[in-house]
């Protein structure tokens, strides 16, 4: 999220679209509830299935799933042909008036530079004019023809009311009503605010999802505003942490990159990581990146990591590839070329696509640990159950080790939610059983691993040897003593460059946060982006001070939000380019001749002069992007892009499937289906009753939702024979699923290019453990392909076919 | 302490509390004629429930469940979101939802309405009871139920005008929400309303609610839904769980919620029955005997009686219920 949970109360217009809040994240949706009830704010949804968030909207239209991009590129040029665009902020936090190189293009559903056998472009041509100052040429006028106000005029054309709905199903007299609605909110005083989910991150192209909405969110002056944002509903009380962690191949901690094997040394890694401003004067805050990364390395590796031997670089692993996501892990399981695999706190059984390809992977391996506080379906997925697991027990040899950890009720520690806040809890009960904490199981395989490194050497014992493990028992490193880590020390007396004799932190003292980390290894720190969570202050992350004045939602005594305690990123352009709030009635951030004040932590230098410098600091422009140049794998700008499994081709270019650039394993290649043989749209989602596939070992949850169902419309059911409540059979090219049928008028068959597209919806909480029914997950059914740059499995727009069916074996109809 | 609880979200406090509705609390009390006036007034209490602010979320159901300590089956999808597809003595409370295309606009609304016990002012269910004590009237408004005193006639049910006790197979006692009786008199609300993430439930003083009631009102009128309304109904003195509906001209299309609730002339004349039946089964009890499956069997309304009853009065009962 830009903003937080308490400040979507601020807002005029709730936009939900890629997610269903209301059902997923109930809790949360309190605040939306708050908005409507208090400041008589508006909801629109915008979905395939009239969700229980619809219920409650005051405008409700459907969507194909997967055509979210020809939507808000729809509502881009609506607002751009009539006047809905807040003009100040556009043309000054935007680079919309930054010129762009001339080689760059867009024909056919293709950005220029396309290479079809690498599935990938040259993108050097999507860049801006870089003048012979070394800063990019710019027309604040918007009268150049390269600029990217009129390039992204030229790319949006496309997307008319006519053609949204040609796409999309929309009718184009409700996609109308939505963009008259949000384009009031192009209005200073009035604001609009984006909550999205899986529903769009959940697709080859879901990045570019997120890109559109957060365009119109910048040509409307809704980013860094109160009660705007673009407000990603995280679906896990500590998946943001996760990512913080940069608990994925590709990344260290707070987003620093893992290096590759083309940077085979510390000063070629940093070579591309300079982020010179492209602007004069603008702040460009990456070019702090070495000194986050040498206080990782110190962090990681203490004394072992010096100037000399540049901070430890060697010690990391260099990728050979973009990343070892999920996909590509299981993939190279299958091929026989991973033979163990550590499973904490995830269920790939029902949580990864292609479940046949993911039971298959499982079973050549040689051992699987699974650590988790409940039984799963991957630790028993060799275990016979019927049609709802159907395996040959005796041919799978893989060893599996079922390690029982604690829930987040029995440990103590700090989830981060979706706002960016860190909160610490403490344990309300002892762990059961033989459970263990994370902790405790992960010091003890490293513990045993050095030992056997000490003992027997290897290629490169270094990395392990050396690993800083200075903990009061090594055992099991305490929750606070992490923390203190991730927070980040003095390792040297830290003084004032002006005044070498002032000590402004001295040895072994916590730094205050990461304005005070150093490139000379004079600091170590964990995760700099949480830098400040727990300094010599004590543990910010416990902080408990409800008081907010004025009432704005910004509770800056409650606990501690990263970056800085900051609870609204780009705050700055809550002001005008003389630092006035564009809403006095909701003001965040003023500038007050010398320094910035208000309700926030500026998300500024504080004094900072407005008009000098952009408030979009992170960038090297200090200006938002609009054009994102090369940044992205499949575009600077979003463009309609088809499932790979479509119901009807794409208009802009027959002979594209799915994302151009998405990653394909030649192994599914033959598995993707067509719409002659499977011709209904599936997507996935979850239910309020449960939470993933935890819930069903409650009785209670079990008991108010018991049983798999799919959804179908009532047209649909007549035309195939299915009766409410009935036993349905749904497949796949990849799989087969029974399941009761629910039958609705909630999904209603969408005419898309002049063809009928009828929609079937699967929730995903039932497996074969637990105290609900059994039952299946959509996993069965869904594809084996990741989103094009991160590479997130996409669950939300597949082709299956369905008929009535008789219910699985051994269950009574 | 108030008399009775403002609110439902207030943490409870850390010292014990003693209850605060006793006999003495009592405004009626089932098959008793000669019960002493209450010895002080409560303030009236209220759920309001805002069916235009409620997501379904079940969060009510479950707060009940774990509450009141009941064990609701596991059961099976018979093809809608409303799970365990009716009441029971297991299930107090129950979100029932309902596909309603509005002909007006043509636009599909999905109806959710949380449904339970009412808490009639004027209680058909304790007027019909013939079994002393098994069914009481506090001042506050609760009406609840004293399982050691029921006899599981199910006249209760019978009288009803929202079909809402249940009778246990287990242990032949009539069951339905107690509006947390035992939670307002230590000065909390109710489980489900504690619960509610979007405050959908809110719980108060009667007044209070309909005050409450009265600004939602004036939103959804905003909104475009000019019939929005309170529904209070009159026909069994209003209630002490109270609705706000976007259309309240129609609380019908509310999965059957009466638009006129009335108790049912028939049991005025069960009334005269209870005698009977309530005397028959003090009498076996009272002579010792061992008349195995007394405990086992519920002492239910026999067809004869009922349809004897029948012929007594002039009007049927109310119409025949529905749900989604």
């Amino acid at each position: 999220m830009t903003n937080a949970w308490t400040d979507i109360k601020n807002t005029d217009l709730v936009v939900v679209m890629g997610g269903n809040a209301a059902e997923a994240h109930p809790c949360g949706f309190k605040w939306v509830t708050e908005a409507k009830a208090h400041r008589g704010a508006r909801l629109i949804v915008v979905d395939p299935r009239y969700t229980r968030t619809a219920s409650v909207a005051d405008f409700y239209a459907p969507i194909r799933q997967g055509t979210d991009i020809a939507f808000l590129l729809g509502l881009i040029r609506w607002c751009m042909e009539n006047d809905k665009v807040q003009w100040e902020y556009t043309k000054a936090f935007t680079n919309a008036s930054y010129i762009v190189k001339d080689g760059f293009g867009y024909q056919d559903g293709l950005f220029t530079g396309y290479d079809e056998e690498k599935r990938d472009y040259d993108r050097s041509s999507w860049d801006y004019v870089i003048g012979e100052d070394g800063y990019a040429v710019t027309d604040p006028t918007l009268q150049h023809p390269r600029c990217v106000w009129n390039l992204l005029k030229q790319h949006v054309n496309f997307y008319t009311p006519e053609m949204v709905e040609r796409i999309c199903g929309t009718p184009k007299e409700k996609f109308l009503k939505v963009a008259q609605m949000i384009g009031e909110c192009s209005s200073p005083t009035r604001t609009m605010t984006s909550m999205y989910a899986l529903g769009w991150t959940q697709h080859s192209h879901g990045a570019q999802n997120i890109r559109a909405m957060a365009m119109l969110q910048l040509i409307l002056g809704n980013i860094g505003v109160r009660g705007g944002g673009m407000n990603a509903l995280r679906g896990h009380s500590n998946i943001q942490g996760l990512t913080d962690l940069g608990l994925m191949s590709h990344l260290l901690t707070g987003y620093l990159n893992m290096p590759t094997e083309q940077e085979a040394d510390f000063e070629t890694y940093m070579k591309s990581r300079q982020f010179k401003p492209l602007r004069p004067g603008q702040t460009s805050y990456w070019q702090n990146y070495r000194k986050f990364m040498v206080s990782f390395q110190k962090a990681m590796w203490g004394d072992a990591a010096t100037a000399e031997n540049d901070w430890a670089y060697d010690y990391l692993s260099k990728l050979d590839v973009p990343a070892y996501d999920v996909l590509r892990m299981f993939e190279l399981m299958n091929a026989g070329r991973v033979n163990g695999y550590i499973c904490q706190g995830f269920n790939p059984v029902l949580a990864f696509p292609n479940r046949g390809k993911i039971t298959a992977g499982l079973s050549k391996l040689k051992f699987l640990v699974t650590m988790d506080p409940l039984e799963t379906e991957t630790a028993r997925f060799w275990e016979n159950h019927g049609e709802f697991n159907d395996v040959d027990t005796r041919a799978i040899q893989t060893e599996v080790f079922q390690l029982p950890t604690t829930c987040f009720a029995e440990e103590e520690g700090s989830l981060t939610n979706s706002g960016r806040w860190l909160q610490w809890h403490w344990a309300g009960g002892s762990p059961p059983g033989e459970a263990q904490h994370d902790t405790w199981i992960m010091a003890q395989i490293f513990l045993r691993m050095r030992e056997l490194y000490r003992k027997e050497g290897g290629a490169f014992p270094d990395p392990i040897l050396n690993l800083s493990w200075e903990y009061h028992d090594p055992n099991e490193p305490e929750p606070e003593e992490l923390a203190k880590e991730i927070n980040g020390r003095a390792l040297r007396d830290l003084t004032d460059p002006s005044d070498p004799a002032k000590v402004l932190v001295p040895a072994g003292k916590q730094v205050v946060n990461f304005s005070q980390l150093r490139d000379d290894g004079s600091t170590m720190c964990g995760c700099w982006i949480y830098s400040g969570c727990f300094n010599e202050a004590g543990n910010n992350m416990a902080r408990r001070d409800n008081h907010d004045p004025d009432e704005t939602g910004a509770y800056l005594g409650w606990t501690f939000a990263w970056p800085l305690n900051r609870r609204t990123l780009y705050n700055r352009a809550s002001a005008d380019l003389q630092g006035r709030p564009w809403d006095p009635s909701r003001k965040l951030l003023e500038w007050d001749g010398t320094k910035w004040t208000g309700y926030d932590v500026p998300d500024i230098a504080p004094n900072a002069k407005p008009g000098e410098v952009g408030p979009f600091i992170m960038n090297q422009e200090g200006v938002s992007r609009l054009f994102s140049r090369g940044m992205m794998r499949d575009g600077p700008f979003p463009a309609h892009m088809e499932p790979f499994e479509s119901p009807v081709p794409n208009v802009l270019n027959p002979k594209m499937r799915g994302n151009p650039v998405a990653r394909i394993f030649e192994s599914d290649v033959a598995q993707f289906g067509t719409s002659e043989e499977f011709p209904y749209a599936a997507t996935s989602y979850r239910l309020t009753e449960h939470f993933h596939y935890w819930t069903k070992h409650n009785r209670v949850n079990a008991s108010l939702q018991p049983e798999f169902f799919v959804e179908i419309s009532e047209e649909l059911a007549a035309e195939k024979g299915i009766t409410l409540g009935g036993w349905v059979r749904v497949w796949s090219k990849r799989g087969s699923v029974k399941a009761k049928a629910v039958v609705t008028k909630r999904i209603r068959p969408l005419r898309c290019d002049g063809k009928v597209v009828h929609v079937i919806g699967i929730p995903l909480h039932w497996g074969f453990v637990g105290a609900a029914k059994k039952g299946f997950g959509p996993n069965s059914l869904s594809p084996f392909v990741g989103e094009a740059n991160i590479e997130t499995p996409g669950y939300k727009a597949f082709l299956v076919n369905i008929e009535p069916s008789t219910p699985p074996a051994g269950v009574v109809a | 302490m108030n008399d009775s609880p403002r609110t439902a979200v207030s943490n409870p406090p850390t010292q014990s509390m003693i209850s605060n509705l006793g006999p003495g609390d009592l405004v009626r009390r089932s098959a008793t004629e000669s019960l002493p006036p209450p010895e002080r007034q409560l303030t009236p209490v209220a759920k309001l429930i805002d069916v235009s602010k409620c997501i379904g979320c079940k969060a009510c159901q479950s707060a009940c469940v774990e509450w009141n300590d009941t064990t609701p089956a596991i059961g099976e999808n018979v093809g809608v979101y409303t799970n365990p597809h009716d009441l029971t003595e297991n299930m107090f409370t129950l979100m029932r939802f309902t596909e309603w295309v509005n002909p007006e606009t043509d636009s599909l609304e999905w109806l959710i309405r949380k449904d339970g016990c009412m808490h009639c002012a004027d209680p058909g269910c304790l007027k019909a009871c013939p079994a002393p004590g098994a069914i009481v009237q506090y001042t506050n408004g609760i009406v609840d139920f004293i399982h050691e005193n029921c006899i599981g006639c199910g006249y209760c049910v019978k009288g009803c005008p929202f079909n809402i006790p249940r009778i246990s197979k287990a242990d032949h006692r009539s069951y339905k929400c107690t509006l947390c009786s035992d939670r307002v008199a230590v000065g909390q609300g109710p489980a489900c309303a504690k619960a509610c993430p979007t405050q959908a439930i809110v719980f108060g003083t009667k007044e209070d609610m309909k005050a409450h009631a009265a600004g939602r009102i004036e939103d959804l009128k905003s909104r475009g839904y000019s019939n929005a309304g309170l529904y209070d109904p009159p026909g069994v003195g209003g209630t002490h769980v109270m609705y706000v509906l976007h259309h309240a001209d129609k609380p019908h299309i509310y999965a059957g919620l009466p638009d006129d609730p009335r108790i049912s002339p028939i049991v005025q004349t069960w009334k005269g029955l209870t005698k009977y039946v309530g005397l028959a089964a003090m009498g076996l009890l009272a002579a010792g005997s061992v008349v195995h499956g007394l405990f086992a069997r519920p002492n239910r309304v026999a067809p004869e009686d009922e349809a004897h009853a029948e012929q007594l009065v002039e009007s049927p009962p109310g119409g025949s219920r529905e749900t989604a």
